[in-house]
C-alpha cells in the first residue's frame, strides 16, 4: 500500500455527518438549511476534486482510518466506479438542497424542517460512504445510516400513507441490510477478512464451497431488496409517491443508484476474480428480474394516476435495465449500465423537481390535476417533457445514450432478442409519457382553475440544470460514456 | 453425520430464530408484532455472528500467561454495531407505529391497507 | 460567399433563428411575425441553392460536428440526393409559408405563433436529415421531426385532431425506435461504422437472410415511407391543417422518409449487394402492393383529404419501388420522383386547402361545378393530377419513364405490371373529380356565394402548379443530382 493517503475521501463522509449533529442543535429551519446547504456545495466541490483527480492519474485514491494498514484497520477507496456515484450524489445533493428551501417550507410543519435537514445530511454521508468505504461491514453501517434517515425523511410526508410507506419501506430494507450481513458473515468465515480487497484475492480459493454460494445468494437478495429490483420492489412506489417532493427528488436520484453500485462490487469486485455469472446460475435470474422489471413496471406505470408513483413505477423499470447492463456481464453491458446510473439520476431529478414545482404551484398530485398545465407552468412542463424524452430515449437526450450502450452491448454478446425487449419496453415509456404530455397540453384547464403560484427561481434553476445537463451529455455523451467505459474496464480487470 | 450437525448446532439455532422471526414478519398482522420479528430475525444474524468467532476452550482475548487459545474478537465487535443499528432500527419502527396509530387510528395492517385502499381510490376517480 | 460547410450549418440553423424570432414577435406582431417566416425560408432556399453547384461538380462537402457517442460524431455531408431533398424542403417551404399566411388567418386559426415555430423546427431537421452524413445523425433528425411535427398534427387540439396525433406519433416511434434504431445498431454491431459510403458498408460484413433481416428492419423502420401495413399514420394525420398536410406529404416527413429508404439502399446496403442476395425480393413486392392496395382504398374515398393522403401512400412507394428494382436508371427515376411528387402533391393538397378555405367543402362528391367558381385553384388541381398519373407535360412523366426503364433493363416483369395497373387506377380516381368540377352542373346554389380563395393562397397553388410544369420542361438541376447520385451507387466508389 504505497499510495499517498487522500484526506479528501474521509472529508467527503466525515463533513455531512457532523454537520447533521449540528443542524439538530441549531433548531431553527434557515440555520439548518443554510449549513446544510454550504455542506453539501462543499461536498460537491470535493467529489469533483477527487473525480478529477480519478481521471487525471489512472489509478484508486486510498485513505486508512486512523492510519491502520488493511486488514486490520477500515480502509477508504475510491475507483472510477465510486467516483461516479459520489459525482452523482453529491451534485443531485447540492442541487436538491438549492430546490428544498421553498419545496420544503410548503411541504413540512415549520417545527420539523430543521430536522429535515439534518436527516438529508445524514443520508447525504451514508450514500457517499458507502461509494468509498473499502470494507465489507462499513459498507453496511453506511448502508443503515442512510436507509434509517431515509425512512424519516419519507415519513415526513403531509399524506398520511407516508408513515405506512415509510415502515413498509423499514421492514423491507432491514431485511434486505440483514441478508447482507449474513452474507459478510459468510464471507468473513471463509476468509477472514472483511476489506473488499482482501476478499476479492482470497474468495477464489474457497470459490467451490456452498458457504460462499449461498453467501452469494444472500449478497444479491439483500442488495436487490435496496435496489427495488423487481419483484423485491414493493415498498418503493408508495414510498416515492407519498414522501416529500425533495425526498423524492433525492432518492430517486440516487438511492437506488448506490444500491446498484454495491451490488456491481460485489459481483465485479469481491467475486471479481470467480467469474461469478459462469459459476453460479445468476445471469438467467438477473436476466429474468430485470426483464419483468422493465416490462411489468412500465406496464404498471401506464395505469397510474398518481404522478408521482408514476414516476416511481419508471423508476423500477429503469432499475431493470440497469440490472440488464450488469448481468450482460461484458466490459459493454457493464459500461452500459454504469452510464444509466448517471443518465437516469439527470432524467428522474429532473422530472421530480418538476412535479415538486406543480405540487408548490398548484397542489399537483395526479395526472388529473395537470390539464393544461403546458400553458399554465410552461417553464416546468418544459423540463418534464425534457426528462420524459429521456425516458423514451429520444435522441439528444441522455437516455438515447443509454439506450445506445445497452442495446450495443447486447448485440455485441450476440442476444440480439435482448436488444428487442429492450427496444420494446422502452416503447411502454413512450405510452406512458405521453399520457401525461396530452393532458398537460392538449386538455382544456377546468374552469375554475387557479393561477398557479409563481414557482421561485431557487426551484426553478436547479430542475433546469438537470434537464439542461441531461440535453448536454445526450448531445455530447464523450466525458460520461468514457468514464463508465473505463470505469467498468477497471472492474471487469478485477480490483 | 451427527457429528457434523450436532457440531453446528449454533448455526442450526441461527436458522431457526431466522426462520421464526421471518414468518413473524410476514404473517403477522400487527404492526408491532411485525417489529418483534424483525429484531428476532436480526437476533439470529447476532447469534450467527457471536458462534462463529467463539472457540472451544478460548477465552476472551486478552495478552497475558498461559492464555493460547482464545476467541476471535472481530465477529463480537461487529455485532456491537450492528446491534446499536438494530436498537435504532426498533426505535425508529416504534416511533413510526406511534404515529401511524394516531393517524389511522389502528395497528392492523388490513385495516391500514383498506383504508389507504379508499385514499387511492379517491385520488384515481378525482378529475 | 461561403464555403460549402458553412452554408450546410447555415441552412440547418438559419430556421431555428428564424424560430426565435417568430416566438419574440409573437401574436402581437403578426405581420413581422409572418414576414420573420418569409424572409427566413427566402434565406434559406439561397443557401442551399449556393450549395447546388458544388454538389453537382461532385464534391461532397463534409462537417464533422462533435461525437455525439464516443467515435460517432454527428456529421453532415452534402451529396445528390440530399441536396435533391434540401432544395425541396427549402423552396417549398417558401411557397407553403406564403400559403400558410392565407389559411391560417382565413380560417382565424388559434396558438399561430405556436404553428410557425414548430413549422420552423420541422425544416431544419429536414434539412438535417437531407444533409446527414451517418445514420446515427440521420436517425436523431428523424425523431426531431416526428416530435415537431406532432404539435402541428394536433394543432386543434379536438379529440380527433389527439386521436390522429396519438396515432401517428404511436406508429412513428414504434416503428423507428422498435424497428430502425434496431437496425442501425445492429448494423453498427456487424461493421463498427454507420457513415453513409458509396457502395454500401454492409458488403462483405453480412450475407444470406440476414441481409433480408436488415432490410426489413430498415424499412419498416423507416415509418415515414409509408409503406404498408405501417401507412396508417398518414391518414390519421389528416386532422391537421392543411399547410400540415402539405408539410407531411410534400415538403418534409415522408419526403423524409423515402428519402432515408434511398439513402440506405444506396450507401447502407449498397445495390451490389442487394443484387447479389436474394433475401431481399420481398421489398419489391410488398412495394407493388402498397401501390396497388392504397390506390384502391383512394379510389373508395369521398373525403378528397383522405383521397390524397391514400395517393401519397401509393406514390411513396413508387420511390420504394424503383429503388428496390436495383438499376441504376431506376435510382435516377427514385431520386426524380422525390421532387415530382413533392410539387404534384403540395398543389393536389393546396387545392383541397383552397377549397376547403372558399367554399367549406370536404368531399369529393361536393366538388360538382366548382371549377366555375374557382378556375385557378380547380386548374392547379387538374395538373397536379396529371402529374400523379405521369402524363406529360409534368414531372410525374419523367420519374415514370426512368422507373419503367429501369424496370425493363432488369426485366421485373412484377414492376411493370405494377406500374400500367396504378396508372389506370390512378386516373380512375383523379380523372372523376376534373371532370365533375369543370363540367358538371352545381346541384344547388350553394348557401354562400364564394369565389376563388385568398390571394396568398391562389399565388401558392399558381406557383406549385407552374412547379410541376417546369419540372417536366427543365429537369436539368434536380435530374442532374440524380444522375451523380445513380454513378455514385453503381461505380461503388
Amino acid at each position: 500500500m504505497t499510495a499517498e493517503p487522500n484526506i479528501f475521501l474521509i472529508l467527503l463522509v466525515i463533513i455531512p455527518l457532523m454537520a447533521a449533529p449540528i443542524c439538530v442543535l441549531t433548531r431553527n429551519a434557515n440555520v439548518a438549511w443554510s449549513i446544510s446547504m454550504a455542506v453539501a456545495w462543499a461536498v460537491l466541490g470535493i467529489a469533483i476534486k477527487l473525480v478529477m483527480e480519478l481521471s487525471a492519474h489512472d489509478k484508486v485514491l486510498y485513505y486508512r482510518i486512523g492510519g491502520w494498514d488493511a486488514p486490520w484497520g477500515i480502509e477508504y477507496a475510491l475507483d472510477k466506479v465510486g467516483g461516479l456515484v459520489i459525482l452523482v450524489v453529491a451534485s443531485i445533493g447540492a442541487l436538491t438542497l438549492t430546490y428544498a428551501k421553498r419545496s420544503v417550507e410548503k411541504e413540512i410543519t415549520s417545527e420539523r424542517i430543521y430536522l429535515f435537514y439534518a436527516m438529508l445530511m445524514l443520508c447525504i454521508s451514508g450514500l457517499l460512504g458507502i461509494a468509498i468505504t473499502g470494507d465489507a461491514f462499513n459498507l453496511f453501517v453506511f448502508m443503515e445510516i442512510s436507509s434509517l434517515s431515509s425512512y424519516v425523511l419519507i415519513s415526513l410526508g403531509k399524506d398520511k400513507r407516508a408513515l405506512t410507506s415509510a415502515f413498509n419501506y423499514l421492514i423491507m430494507g432491514t431485511i434486505g441490510a440483514t441478508f447482507y450481513i449474513i452474507g459478510v458473515g459468510m464471507m468473513y468465515m471463509m476468509t477472514g477478512t472483511l476489506n473488499i480487497a482482501d476478499l476479492s484475492s482470497i474468495l477464489p480459493a474457497v470459490a467451490d464451497t456452498r458457504t460462499i454460494l449461498v453467501a452469494l445468494a444472500f449478497l444479491t437478495v439483500g442488495i436487490s431488496l435496496k435496489l427495488a429490483l423487481f419483484p423485491l420492489h414493493m415498498w418503493l412506489p408508495g414510498a416515492y409517491a407519498f414522501a416529500p417532493s425533495v425526498v423524492t427528488i433525492f432518492l430517486a436520484a440516487t438511492a437506488t443508484k448506490v444500491s446498484l453500485y454495491v451490488l456491481i462490487r460485489i459481483f465485479f469486485t469481491m467475486f471479481g476474480r470467480i467469474d461469478v455469472f459462469e459459476t453460479f446460475p445468476l445471469q438467467p435470474v438477473l436476466f429474468g428480474m430485470a426483464l419483468a422489471a422493465m416490462f411489468i413496471a412500465s406496464l404498471a406505470a401506464i395505469w397510474q394516476q398518481n404522478i408521482k408513483r408514476m414516476l416511481a413505477y419508471s423508476s423500477i423499470a429503469q432499475v431493470g435495465y440497469m440490472v440488464l447492463g450488469i448481468a450482460i456481464a461484458t466490459e459493454a453491458g457493464l459500461t452500459g449500465g454504469i452510464i444509466h446510473i448517471f443518465n437516469h439520476a439527470l432524467i428522474k431529478g429532473s422530472m421530480f423537481m418538476a412535479v415538486g414545482a406543480m405540487a408548490f404551484g398548484l397542489g399537483v398530485t395526479t395526472i388529473n390535476d395537470m390539464a393544461g398545465i403546458g400553458r399554465r407552468m410552461p417553464l416546468v412542463m418544459a423540463a418534464f417533457v425534457v426528462g420524459g424524452l429521456g425516458l423514451i430515449g429520444i435522441p439528444l437526450t441522455v437516455g438515447f445514450v443509454s439506450k445506445w450502450a445497452l442495446v450495443s452491448a447486447a448485440l455485441d454478446a450476440e442476444m440480439w432478442p435482448l436488444a428487442a425487449l429492450i427496444l420494446l419496453s422502452s416503447l411502454l415509456a413512450v405510452i406512458y409519457v405521453w399520457r401525461v404530455v396530452e393532458v398537460a397540453y392538449m386538455r382544456p384547464s377546468p374552469e375554475n382553475a387557479k393561477q398557479p403560484v409563481q414557482v421561485p427561481f431557487s426551484m426553478l434553476a436547479p430542475m433546469w440544470v438537470l434537464a439542461l445537463a441531461s440535453v448536454w451529455f445526450g448531445a455530447n455523451a464523450t466525458f460520461t460514456m468514457d468514464l463508465a467505459h473505463s470505469a467498468a474496464g477497471h472492474l471487469m480487470e478485477g480490483f | 453425520m451427527f457429528e457434523i450437525h450436532a457440531g453446528l448446532f449454533n448455526y442450526w439455532a441461527a436458522i431457526a430464530l431466522m426462520m421464526v422471526g421471518f414468518y413473524i414478519v410476514i404473517a403477522q398482522g400487527n404492526l408491532i408484532k411485525k417489529i418483534v420479528g424483525l429484531n428476532i430475525f436480526q437476533v439470529a444474524v447476532f447469534v450467527f455472528y457471536i458462534s462463529m468467532g467463539k472457540i472451544d476452550g478460548g477465552t476472551a482475548p486478552i495478552l497475558g500467561e498461559g492464555i493460547k487459545v482464545y476467541s476471535n474478537p472481530l465477529p463480537h465487535v461487529l455485532i456491537l454495531t450492528a446491534i446499536v443499528v438494530g436498537v435504532a432500527t426498533t426505535a425508529l419502527a416504534l416511533a413510526l407505529v406511534v404515529r401511524i396509530n394516531r393517524s389511522y387510528g389502528t395497528i392492523e395492517e388490513r385495516e391500514i391497507i383498506e383504508i389507504n385502499h379508499a385514499a387511492d381510490h379517491d385520488e384515481d376517480t378525482r378529475l | 460567399m461561403f464555403t460549402p460547410e458553412t452554408s450546410m450549418l447555415l441552412a440547418l440553423l438559419l430556421p431555428l433563428v428564424g424560430g426565435a424570432f417568430i416566438l419574440l414577435l409573437g401574436e402581437r406582431n403578426r405581420n413581422l411575425r409572418e414576414a420573420a417566416t418569409i424572409l427566413t425560408s427566402l434565406v434559406l432556399f439561397t443557401v442551399v441553392v449556393g450549395l447546388t453547384t458544388d454538389v453537382m461538380s461532385g464534391a461532397t462537402p463534409t462537417l464533422v460536428m462533435f461525437d455525439m457517442v464516443p467515435g460517432f460524431a454527428i456529421s453532415f455531408t452534402a451529396e445528390p440526393l440530399g441536396q435533391i431533398f434540401a432544395l425541396i424542403a427549402s423552396g417549398l417551404w417558401i411557397i407553403n409559408s406564403i400559403y400558410s399566411i392565407g389559411y391560417m388567418r382565413g380560417n382565424n386559426e388559434k396558438n399561430q405563433t405556436r404553428f410557425y415555430l414548430f413549422f420552423t423546427i420541422a425544416i431544419s431537421s429536414a434539412i438535417g436529415i437531407a444533409y446527414a452524413g451517418n445514420m446515427l445523425t440521420l436517425f436523431v433528425f428523424y425523431e426531431v421531426l416526428t416530435l415537431s411535427t406532432y404539435p402541428l398534427v394536433t394543432h386543434s387540439g379536438k379529440p380527433a385532431a389527439l386521436a390522429g396525433g396519438r396515432m401517428y406519433l404511436g406508429i412513428l416511434m414504434a416503428t423507428s425506435i422498435g424497428l430502425l434504431f434496431m437496425g442501425m445498431m445492429w448494423t453498427l454491431s456487424l461493421t463498427g461504422t454507420l457513415e453513409f459510403t458509396p457502395g454500401g458498408i454492409l458488403a462483405g460484413k453480412a450475407e444470406g437472410p440476414l441481409v433480408g433481416v436488415l432490410l426489413f428492419l430498415y424499412m419498416f423502420g423507416i415509418g415515414k415511407a409509408a409503406l404498408m401495413p405501417i401507412h396508417r399514420w398518414l391518414p390519421a394525420a389528416m386532422v391537421a391543417p392543411t399547410p400540415v398536410s402539405a408539410l407531411l406529404h410534400a415538403v418534409a416527413v415522408v419526403k423524409a422518409g423515402v428519402f432515408s429508404v434511398v439513402k440506405v439502399i444506396v450507401y447502407i446496403f449498397g445495390i451490389d449487394l442487394l443484387n447479389s442476395e436474394s433475401s431481399d425480393n420481398w421489398l419489391i413486392y410488398i412495394a407493388g402492393y402498397t401501390i396497388i392496395a392504397a390506390s384502391i382504398i383512394a379510389l373508395r374515398q369521398d373525403n378528397l383529404k383522405r383521397r390524397l393522403a391514400y395517393s401519397t401512400v401509393s406514390q411513396l412507394s413508387y420511390v420504394i419501388l424503383a429503388a428496390a428494382i436495383l438499376a441504376p436508371i431506376s435510382i435516377v427515376g427514385a431520386a426524380f420522383h422525390i421532387a415530382a411528387h413533392a410539387f404534384g402533391k403540395i398543389t393536389l393538397f393546396f387545392a383541397a386547402g383552397s377549397i376547403y378555405t372558399a367554399a367549406h367543402k370536404t368531399e369529393v362528391s361536393q366538388l360538382d361545378g366548382i371549377g366555375r367558381r374557382m378556375p385557378f385553384t380547380m386548374a392547379a388541381f387538374t395538373i397536379g393530377a396529371i402529374s400523379m398519373i405521369g402524363l406529360p407535360p409534368t414531372a410525374g412523366f419523367i420519374s415514370k419513364w426512368y422507373i419503367l426503364s429501369g424496370a425493363l433493363e432488369t426485366g421485373q416483369m412484377f414492376a411493370i405490371g405494377v406500374i400500367i395497373i396504378s396508372t389506370l387506377l390512378n386516373a380512375a380516381y383523379f380523372l372523376p373529380i376534373v371532370y365533375a368540377a369543370f363540367f358538371k352542373p352545381e346541384v344547388s346554389p350553394p348557401k354562400h356565394p364564394h369565389g376563388e380563395a385568398p390571394l396568398a393562397i391562389v399565388i401558392a397553388i399558381s406557383l406549385t402548379a407552374i412547379g410541376t410544369m417546369a419540372l417536366f420542361f427543365f429537369p436539368d438541376i434536380p435530374l442532374g443530382l440524380a444522375q451523380t447520385l445513380a454513378q455514385t451507387a453503381a461505380g461503388g466508389n
